[in-house]
């Protein structure tokens, strides 16, 4: 198969989702070989979903959460949360989170980041997916195994790897290698 | 087997929100904050993306999140939470702003994808992965501005799908398009934002002020 630019401008956006047939994913890989102005498209268009899709893009004004939750309180029915209430709430989960982290931390310094998952197979490089920081996986977006929803981050499948992410069990099996 | 087939089916995250909805349901108010707690940035987020203002934004996903707590015995399980609520703060959103702009005629573009297709600029590269300047307030500050140019439509889409990662299904759901408009938009939305910002991150980006974008020469 041979595709022209027009045709990679068009499928650019479902190749970074990996999205696309793999003969036409061939093609388009063999095009932008020898493209200068479809590699530049491919790399800055690359470029814009790792900078929208970090997490610090996603800015919330100061004490969003506090009000949202003052507006709740004002609203909820019956008793009400006191704020001392919610200080106890709020130190109890940052306790949490706080062991949490310390757990990560200590098993961290692995080659792959989950000793239990494996590397697969086939993984198109170029293809944009999610990660978040204290995750061991990478996910298409939208998938519902994506925790520590506030640290997410775009990165290429070939960028992930190389960090120790492995594909997820759900949205990536068909890179698993099934035994 | 059988066990590992089911939690993979519906992770344990899923599994404990409908608890957690179950017991709101039942009584339990205090566990709505749990519940929404892991997508009140998104909420913010989604309505920011049609209104552009803060103050709007955050009225709006307030409203927004006090909507699906009295509605909650409406939520259907066979959605996600999330979807459901981004749902709502979208109807919200879009309903704010049609009453500001009741007298005002949205430009065609707002409301109509373009027909044909879309010639990207022919930059020079743009190789460099520009993460860490994510750090500089006025990069995050440009890529607002370059998001703000976008059409309605099209940032809507791009705000969801790429910013909180919604999947394609997701996104047509909770803006009440089809999965084909979502995919068509989203491709316009990337490449219109290549356009715009690829010539300032490619290093023209020292220079100060807004975009190097003068209106009438738009290259769509």
């Amino acid at each position: 198969m041979v595709v022209n630019c027009e045709e990679v401008w068009r499928e650019v956006s479902n190749y970074l989702d990996g999205e696309v047939e793999p003969s036409l994913r061939v093609a388009i890989e063999e095009h932008i070989r020898g493209c200068k102005h479809c590699t530049a498209v491919l790399d800055g268009t690359r470029n814009v979903l790792q900078l929208y899709g970090d997490e610090r893009m996603l800015e919330v004004p100061l004490g969003f959460s506090q009000r949202l939750h003052r507006k709740l309180d004002d609203n909820m029915p019956g008793d009400r949360r006191t704020f001392l209430g919610w200080m106890v709430t709020a130190a109890a989960a940052a306790l949490i989170v706080g062991s949490l982290e310390v757990a990560r931390s200590a098993s961290r310094g692995l080659e792959l980041r989950s000793e239990h998952a494996q590397p697969g197979k086939g993984v198109p490089p170029d293809m944009m997916v999610v990660v978040s920081e204290d995750g061991k996986l990478f996910h298409a977006a939208g998938c519902a195994f994506i925790h520590e929803k506030n640290k997410l981050r775009t990165i290429t499948a070939a960028e992930a790897s190389r960090q120790g992410y492995s594909p997820c069990v759900r949205c990536m099996k068909k890179y698993l290698v099934t035994a | 087997m059988p066990e590992r087939v089911t939690s993979l089916e519906r992770p344990a995250e899923q599994f404990n929100e409908e608890v957690l909805i179950r017991r709101v349901v039942a009584g339990e108010h205090d566990l709505f904050y749990e519940l929404i707690r892991p997508y009140e940035r998104r909420v913010y987020a989604a309505a920011f993306a049609i209104l552009r203002n803060e103050a709007d934004a955050e009225d709006v996903a307030q409203e927004a999140v006090l909507k699906a707590f009295k509605h909650i015995r409406q939520f259907r399980a066979e959605a996600r939470f999330s979807t459901w609520l981004i749902q709502i703060t979208v109807n919200e959103a879009r309903m704010r702003r049609r009453k500001a702009h009741a007298n005002i005629m949205e430009p065609i573009a707002d409301r109509q994808d373009d027909e044909g297709n879309y010639t990207p600029r022919d930059f020079a590269d743009w190789r460099e992965i520009p993460s860490e300047t994510l750090e500089r307030n006025e990069v995050r500050q440009k890529l607002a501005e370059a998001l703000a140019e976008l059409g309605q439509i099209y940032r809507e889409v791009f705000v969801l799908r790429d910013m909180q990662h919604l999947s394609i299904e997701e996104t047509a759901k909770a803006l009440g398009i089809s999965t084909a408009s979502v995919k068509t938009r989203l491709l316009r939305a990337r490449l219109m934002l290549r356009d715009l910002l690829a010539p300032g991150l490619g290093g023209a980006w020292s220079m100060t002020g807004k975009l190097s974008f003068v209106k009438g020469t738009k290259p769509w």
